[in-house]
């Protein structure tokens, strides 16, 4: 064995991508496992609680299936490599939480600039700072839209359960690909944590997008890398590919190179934010429960929602007007849905239960002058069902 | 080879190294006097002399005027963030191990902000060469002192001159397992290119150090009046030592012309590397 | 109480680290999961809280969808070690069913709904002491009917190395059988 054994290629005894079957899984492996099964060959990242558990369970799983798992020396690094890895061809893939997840934003914002796909998951806990780490928190949801400096687009799935810290792994590096961003999969402690029945489909089932490249040969004449098809999304070629990219965080033009002008740098700060603006009805994804009529929506996401749809559907069952409206992107945010509902007219208000002290209530209050009940808490606990059901009674 | 032959050599219209440079994005930003165009210089020759096809050349830099390299080079190039160019350097290298991955940035951006990847990436043994273009100040911002910058030495930041032990770069390489490790400086053109290719040809972690003038930032507050004054003390003050092992003796001071300033080869060891 | 909260059981495994708490709360919850068609949730104590003193594994089943994934209320508190009984007591609903380990829990006060057995010695018997968590998750079963005697084995199968398989299902079936025994006499 090489000294390097979770970096080396160890041969393989018909080692399954793929698990399909019915398993009974906690949601970091399933977000693993989703990665896995999403063909992510490249995983970079630095143990942190309570995300640890997916890379120890990729450092197991991908070297067999002829992948590369690093374990690099901070956060700074992970993001660094999977960016490396990904201008390099891989699918790839970092794990962490907030303190991690604050580290990375800097190139983050890189990903973005260059347009080098790769997912991040933010297994989020009771912040700011080391707060609680092994408790849960839900307050890295505006970090993950506005943490690294400037403006961009980003998406960012936010699993209720383990089924969907697989499903939406998938999904995550189907839409890195096909927009060409980072994409975080925002778990929190809980859902990490929580073992549930989770359903891996067979192989072919599962959806694969992959980015697109040039569609010609190297060589046979300059290939811009940054002009844009028209889904704002320019095709993208690779270290090794032939085409003699050349990609820079600095503003730049249709060949990558740097154009450091402001009239550039406008046209490209905006095609960076409107091509995932411009595709947030493709990309954004909700739960609606009983929305039709209620007077009361509630507005949730991860762990909370699960609390939230008891709630509702005890507060239903005694005849109150209300419904649930669970976020599965938080980014982009159903705006549209939130809009249409506010105009019907039926709405007589909102509530936002949320792990942190208000961080999505803004973003609905943005948006209406009706009431936005809070519920908060600062993190360390879920917030229970009960809690809930009170304020909808009230 | 007789004048005679040199003479009905059919003449060529491009410069060897024509094709590996980003004749489109020229000129440069570079100052007069600076060393950085001599290292991107030495680094094509290397490509050339490597005998590998260019795609099979990456080129990752940092941030800094040396971080510039990575854009006047006609291979994949990646110009990433301040001080993390060897981790995306590690992502190429491990993802694709057939391509030869070379890094090129400046003293600041790989022993200050980035110094903790380079002890890991040296550690690791990852394949791929480093070149580090040693200033002693950073240039880009206008000449604040940084990690290299000799006790004494004025910057920006340091009016009175720097008071901090500045790192000794092959030495530090070498401690944390560099099996290739080099100083050189642009006065050095042959050597330094000769060094490069030797790293790309080895598998594992090369290290080289290239002193070089930045007559702007650094040679005005120094008493270093242009490029050429620079070049002149190395000229004056370098001695070749390869196989050196006291690398710890090698510290660099500019001001104290009695003292030499060592280059040469220094480490050329067999490890196993990252993916070995 | 809603219909919902009705078709569910709570249950709560406290121990000490190394005393199979987790294994039983995963088997649990597998076996009502994937082998019962049920629905149901397992949570555990993490980090410190799992390391130091008294930890804890939560399950939730339900014949319908469990939202909240903890226990608020236990039907069901089985404890492995004294200082984990005086932790979790408190979680325990009015009239909910204790089951402990009578070698390790010691000053429980008569409660009619208390039952204790020698889990480890009957482990012990059957050839290594640290079957006990299953003995006491046979028990479990047998006594509450919260999932089948099948999905438990299933799901014993489907997660214990072939080498101590044998062992396990002894273990289960002890615990399984003394319930029955019980509830017979």
């Amino acid at each position: 064995m090489p000294d390097n054994a979770a970096a080396a290629r160890v041969p393989a005894k018909k080692p399954s991508r793929v698990l399909t079957g019915t398993h009974f899984m906690v949601g970091d492996h399933a977000c693993a496992e989703g990665a896995l099964a999403a063909g992510m060959d490249f995983f970079g990242g630095y143990p942190i609680t309570p995300s640890t558990e997916i890379a120890e369970l990729i450092a197991r799983r991908l070297p067999p299936l002829g992948g590369r798992f690093v374990q690099m020396e901070d956060e700074l690094a992970s993001i660094a490599a999977i960016i490396g890895a990904s201008a390099a061809g891989a699918r790839s893939f970092t794990a962490t939480s907030g303190p991690g997840f604050s580290l990375m934003m800097e190139n983050i914002g890189l990903a973005a600039m260059m347009e080098v796909p790769c997912v991040i998951a933010d297994v989020q806990r009771a912040s700011p700072s080391t707060g609680l780490p092994t408790m849960v928190g839900q307050s890295d949801i505006l970090q993950a839209r506005w943490g690294s400096h400037g403006d961009y687009g980003v998406i960012a799935y936010c699993p209720d359960s383990p089924q969907e810290c697989f499903d939406l792994t998938v999904r995550a590096f189907n839409d890195a690909d096909k927009y060409r961003v980072p994409v975080f999969i925002l778990l929190d402690e809980v859902v990490g944590h929580m073992a549930e029945r989770v359903v891996i489909p067979p192989a072919e089932e599962i959806p694969i997008v992959r980015r697109k490249g040039p569609n010609f040969p190297p060589g046979e004449r300059r290939f811009l890398g940054y002009a844009p098809d028209d889904d704002m999304v320019p095709p993208m070629a690779h270290a090794g590919d032939g085409y003699k990219v050349h990609m820079t965080g600095l503003t730049h033009d249709e060949k990558g190179y740097p154009a450091l002008t402001p009239e550039i740098h406008d046209k490209l700060v905006n095609r960076l934010v409107d091509k995932i603006r411009l595709h947030a009805s493709e990309i954004e994804m909700h739960e609606e429960i009983a929305l039709d009529d209620a007077e009361t929506v509630v507005v949730s996401f991860g762990c909370t929602a699960r609390s939230a749809r008891h709630a509702v559907n005890e507060a239903r069952a005694e005849g109150i007007s209300c419904g649930l409206l669970r976020l599965i992107t938080v980014w982009p945010f159903p705006e549209r849905r939130i809009r249409e509902l506010i105009e019907r007219g039926k709405v007589k208000r909102f509530i936002v239960p949320e792990i942190n002290l208000g961080q999505l209530r803004r973003e609905i209050e943005r948006l209406t002058q009706l009431p936005v009940l809070r519920l908060n808490h600062a993190g360390g606990a879920m917030l229970k069902p009960d809690a809930i059901l009170e304020l909808i009674r009230s | 080879m007789s004048v005679t032959e040199q003479v009905i050599q059919p003449a060529a219209n491009i410069h060897p190294i024509d094709n590996l440079l980003r004749a489109d994005r020229l000129p440069h930003i570079l100052c007069p006097g600076c060393g950085i165009g001599t290292v991107i210089h030495g680094y094509a020759h290397a490509i050339a002399a490597s005998g590998l096809p260019e795609d099979q050349h990456v080129c990752v830099s940092g941030i800094g005027c040396s971080g510039r390299a990575a854009g006047y080079v006609n291979v994949d190039s990646y110009h990433t963030t301040h001080g993390r160019a060897l981790p995306f350097a590690l992502g190429i290298a491990v993802h694709k191990p057939e391509l030869k991955v070379t890094v090129i940035s400046g003293d600041g951006d790989l022993a200050s902000i980035g110094g903790n990847h380079l002890i890991h990436a040296a550690r690791r043994n990852v394949d791929m060469t480093v070149i580090c273009i040693n200033n002693f100040n950073y240039g880009m911002t206008g000449g604040q002192v940084g990690p290299t910058t000799p006790i004494g030495a004025k910057g920006t930041t340091a009016p009175d001159g720097a008071i901090e032990q500045p790192f000794n770069l092959p030495y530090l390489a070498k401690a944390t397992g560099a099996v290739f490790v080099a100083r050189w400086t642009i006065l050095h053109v042959r050597e330094f290119q000769d060094a490069v290719l030797r790293s790309m040809n080895k598998k594992g972690f090369g290290f080289i150090e290239v002193l070089a003038p930045c007559p702007t930032s650094f040679g005005k507050s120094n008493k270093i009046g242009d490029g050429l004054h620079e070049v002149e003390i190395y000229r004056q003050r370098c001695q070749i030592r390869h196989g050196a092992t006291n690398l710890e003796e090698f510290d660099i001071d500019l001001i104290d012309d009695t003292k030499p300033i060592v280059v040469g080869n220094f480490v050329d060891v067999e490890r196993k590397h990252f993916l070995g | 109480m809603s219909k919902a909260a009705a078709r569910t059981i709570q249950v709560r495994f406290g121990g000490v680290g190394g005393q199979g708490i987790v294994l039983c709360g995963r088997l649990l919850g597998k076996a009502a999961a994937l082998f019962d068609g049920k629905d149901a949730v397992c949570t555990q104590s993490y980090g410190p809280e799992a390391r130091g003193g008294a930890s804890r594994s939560d399950v939730v089943v339900s014949e319908g969808r469990v939202d909240y994934p903890f226990v608020t209320e236990a039907d069901v508190l089985v404890a492995f070690f004294q200082e984990a009984y005086v932790k979790f007591r408190s979680a325990l609903r009015p009239g909910g069913l204790l089951i402990y380990d009578t070698a390790l829990v010691h000053s429980v006060p008569d409660e009619a709904n208390a039952f204790g057995l020698p889990a480890t010695a009957i482990a012990e018997e059957l050839g290594n002491r640290l079957a006990a968590n299953i003995v006491m998750l046979g028990f479990l079963v047998g006594k509450t009917g919260v999932i089948s005697r099948e999905a438990a084995e299933e799901a014993i199968r489907a997660t214990v190395k072939p080498r101590i398989l044998d062992l396990n299902l002894r273990a289960f079936d002890a615990g399984y059988s003394r319930a029955q025994a019980e509830a017979a006499a």
